[in-house]
């Protein structure tokens, strides 16, 4: 995801700006918070947490700091500003702060951040978010700042009832130790602690140092997770309340005419009927008796003009659309002229589909709406808008609203959108309980924010060596930054749409990049695991294949010629021709396919290699990726990552697209917008290359390569060039 | 009244006969382990054992299931087998996002459950009707892998 507030900071202004301060004016605990210097004017909620005065929630009743705070117990709570959804970030930030707090990770408590911008801003993304692959680049400094600036005050402490020189006094598990063996537990400094004023310079340790980060650690969320007692938002349950589903018009834009709910209101269990401008929903006291009465609710709907709206429409649109020139997004060298005078000149356009987030847990939320106030406990990539929209809906002040946040069952993107919070907000507002809002399978895929489908037209300027002298970059579809913020940049751009393809790895002499905003209309646009990365690697990495192809240079010399700038890049190659064995021989009926590209802060090559069963049978034989994800945190997390973010990347490459007619989306449950399953899913070989450098994003790098690589492999085995998503469209099955 | 045998406990529940098993276990028996994913028996988040064998309990009418032994995974993880195959599980860090590995974890005890010889195709075969949108796959395969060859019924 790209930047969301281009007149905000830059990322990394924050770091040179921040400070940090401790906090005395709290119960019983130190409290170490790094405060981000004012983005945006201060609320009253952002005070109140500042000052440790007032509760945010249950379980920060005893007042925090932004992110680390040690209680008499000696137990560390963690305040992670980033939520848990699978990527093991929260595992990740606790070996952060027990690196430099020096305690051990069984040894801390992990709390979900409240909405508070001015604590919790990730300084990549501006707002507070998880997402875009930033939460381990961001986190990297402030949060071993924080467990080192505690660290460090503990150690004062200690000092000073032992009256030793400080310097001379070290902190190992949780305990101070002084120059005659003296020894003291955290729990016991924290009073003392709590009274200084936090050092102005706090050094991190070297990398030679850390003891926990760079090793293999057991996330802290899994257990449970193996044994039924994990709770997600769709498990929970208080006092009073009752379940809801809703129905949307099944087109969008469209709006309620009329309900009749006899039927529905004689559904044993089922208590209330709301309905609202574009939804009918029905409450009651169990989720079946819900459904029952919604499938029991006789709707008339306006359909409105998305109606006459389908797959082909938006298709021929596009194929319009990238016709035009639009947008110039960037412009380097002298493209035009380079087209002019090429001797070769080789011209592509490639098809992205539409695609469904998808992930397990259906969209769920549960809202208590008072006249004192809102609770809302739900899994959100985005607490700062769920508080704004349920603020926006009821009418109260944002401070009155406290989101809890939960552990997420999957989000791939879905929960950056808060649509169905709104929801939750707008039903729970017309009844006197707490309700847990529960979408259907059915709801959830044709109520989506959808990936959004994009066309590519790459025209390149080829040079007598076979290799492109510049390119000419198109780029048309859906804008999903104005969707998410409500408008474009003034230069017209989707920072988000061009990423990657404004900045190529390759060494090119000119490059022209367009956007052409071509909005869908007919379903709402978003981002999707490996939003704008993803989106041009695709194509970028599908045309470099083709033109390496027409020079007839294998594909991974052709990249590297292109790529001797990037020594960083050419070493993740040279891992990849060696694990992968890219230049041993194969036997007929088989291919490999290569994809590479400097995602998220990290370098990533992919190959696929298949076979041919018969005209159009694909069996896949190798998934091999390379990742320089620069110093690691926790090398397991890495792996699992980049396994399952490649496999879900495969997995809508192979078979994903959503398709609309008459205005409504077609697929409405995994029958019909298919997985991949564990019998398909061949093994994915990681390699991690060592690094010293800064960490990079692991999250969406995996599914942002596998795309272009796995059609570049069915090139080198069936001769056939697929340009278009998914693969299962031109008549492919896999075996 | 139905009567509903659940992890060796006996409940009665006052419920229409034709609400699916899922929703008697997650709403009236507040048992939320087993995980609500499509409703069609696509998924397989909702993965019990009835009589020891794996079901999908989203389809699943109650009345079906009445004087059956219904074991959940609270109630499974009681049991020594399936606690194996919970340390494998976070031996190999299978869990992403966890959502959907109380289905993954009932199909795999299921099939350790049987003591017939287990390699990758039998691992495919009941395995294959658990959805895991994080794709752990490789993970699953090598977890339950660890578990066969310990309790000796790795055959490859």
């Amino acid at each position: 995801m790209a930047a969301m507030m281009d007149n905000q900071l830059k990322p990394g202004m924050t770091s040179r700006r921040r400070f940090l301060k401790a906090s005395s004016a709290v119960l019983g605990g130190l409290v170490v918070g790094a405060w981000l210097p004012p983005l945006t004017p201060k609320s009253a909620a952002a005070e109140a947490v500042a000052q440790g005065k007032v509760s945010l929630g249950d379980s920060f009743s005893n007042g925090f700091g932004a992110f680390v705070r040690v209680g008499h117990d000696g137990r560390v709570s963690l305040i992670s500003p980033k939520a848990e959804m699978g990527q093991g970030i929260q595992t990740g930030i606790a070996m952060m702060v027990a690196e430099e707090l020096e305690v051990g990770l069984d040894q801390i408590d992990i709390q979900e951040a409240p909405p508070n911008a001015e604590l919790y801003t990730d300084a990549l993304l501006q707002f507070q978010a998880t997402g875009g692959s930033t939460s381990t680049r961001y986190t990297w400094e402030p949060l071993r700042r924080a467990g080192a600036s505690a660290r460090m005050l503990l150690i004062r402490a200690a000092a000073s009832v032992w009256e030793a020189d400080p310097n001379l006094c070290h902190a190992r598990d949780g305990k101070v130790f002084g120059p005659a063996g003296q020894k003291i537990s955290y729990g016991d400094l924290v009073d003392l602690a709590a009274t200084y004023s936090l050092p102005d310079d706090v050094p991190l340790k070297r990398p030679e140092d850390f003891r926990l980060i760079g090793t293999p650690a057991t996330r802290l969320d899994t257990p449970t997770k193996v044994n039924g007692q994990a709770k997600f938002t769709i498990d929970l349950d208080m006092p009073d309340m009752l379940i809801t589903s809703a129905r949307a018009c099944p087109v969008y834009g469209g709006k309620v005419r009329h309900v009749d709910d006899k039927a529905a209101r004689s559904v044993p269990g089922v208590r209330d009927i709301v309905i609202l401008e574009d939804v009918v929903a029905v409450t009651a006291t169990n989720t079946w008796a819900c459904f029952q009465g919604l499938k029991a609710l006789n709707v008339e709907w306006d359909y409105g003009t998305n109606s006459k709206i389908d797959s082909a429409v938006v298709d021929q649109k596009l194929q319009d659309a990238i016709q035009r020139d639009g947008v110039i997004a960037t412009e380097k060298g002298a493209i035009d002229a380079s087209l002019q005078a090429a001797n070769s000149k080789f011209e592509a356009v490639y098809v992205q589909p539409f695609l469904s987030h998808s992930p397990l847990e259906p969209m769920s939320c549960v809202a208590h709406v008072r006249d004192d106030g809102c609770d809302l406990w739900v899994g959100t990539q985005v607490p700062g808008f769920a508080q704004q929209t349920a603020a926006a809906v009821t009418g109260l002040k944002p401070e009155q609203v406290k989101v809890h946040n939960q552990w997420i069952g999957g989000a791939f993107g879905r929960r950056l959108d808060f649509d169905f919070i709104t929801q939750a907000v707008r039903i729970a507002s017309k009844v006197s309980y707490p309700v847990k809002l529960t979408w259907s399978r059915e709801e959830d895929m044709t109520h989506d924010l959808y990936r959004p489908q994009y066309a590519d037209r790459m025209t390149a300027a080829i040079n007598d060596d076979g290799f492109p002298v510049g390119w000419q970059h198109r780029i048309a579809g859906g804008s999903i930054f104005a969707r998410y913020v409500g408008s474009l940049p003034a230069s017209g751009v989707d920072p988000d749409a061009v990423e990657v393809a404004v900045d190529p790895i390759y060494k090119l002499d000119s490059l022209k990049v367009h956007f052409i905003r071509e909005e869908p209309e007919v379903v709402p646009v978003s981002w999707w695991r490996g939003v704008g990365v993803l989106r041009s690697t695709f194509a970028v990495e599908c045309f470099v294949d083709e033109l390496a192809h027409n020079a007839g240079i294998d594909p991974m010399a052709y990249r590297k010629t292109l790529l001797a700038h990037k020594p960083r890049v050419l070493a993740a190659l040279n891992v990849l021709a060696s694990k992968g064995a890219w230049d041993s021989p194969l036997p007929p009926g088989r291919g490999r396919g290569l994809a590479v590209g400097e995602v998220f802060g990290s370098v990533v090559v992919s190959m696929v290699e298949l076979s041919a069963i018969g005209e159009k049978g694909v069996r896949i034989e190798r998934l091999v990726t390379v990742v320089d994800c620069g110093l690691v945190i926790n090398p397991t997390s890495v792996k699992a990552q980049m396994e399952g973010g490649t496999l879900f990347g495969l997995s809508a490459a192979l078979f994903n697209e959503i398709d609309i007619k008459d205005g409504q989306v077609q697929q409405e449950n995994f029958h019909a917008y298919r997985q991949l399953r564990i019998s398909e899913a061949p093994p994915v070989e990681v390699h991690i290359v060592p690094s010293a450098e800064a960490p990079g994003g692991v999250g969406e790098a995996g599914t942002a390569l596998i795309g272009p690589a796995l059609l570049n492999a069915v090139n080198a085995t069936f001769g056939d060039r697929v340009r278009r998503l998914p693969l299962v469209r031109s008549g492919y099955f896999i075996t | 009244m139905l009567i509903l045998k659940v992890n060796d406990t006996t409940h009665q529940v006052d419920v229409p006969g034709d609400m699916p098993l899922l929703w008697v276990l997650r709403d009236i028996l507040k048992l939320t382990g087993t995980k609500f994913g499509c409703g069609i028996a696509q998924c397989g988040a909702c993965t019990v054992h009835l009589d020891g064998k794996p079901v999908r309990s989203c389809v699943l009418p109650v009345q079906s299931v009445s004087g059956h032994e219904i074991t959940t995974i609270e109630g499974v993880s009681e049991k020594p087998l399936a606690r194996q195959v919970q340390r494998a599980w976070l031996d190999h860090e299978v869990a992403q996002c966890g959502y959907c590995q109380s289905g993954q974890i009932m199909s795999a005890v299921a099939l350790l459950n049987d003591q017939a010889p287990v390699n990758d195709h039998a691992i495919n075969l009941a395995m294959a009707g658990n959805l895991c949108r994080c794709a752990t796959y490789t993970r699953i395969r090598a977890a339950i892998r660890e578990v066969s060859e310990s309790v000796g019924v790795w055959q490859p």
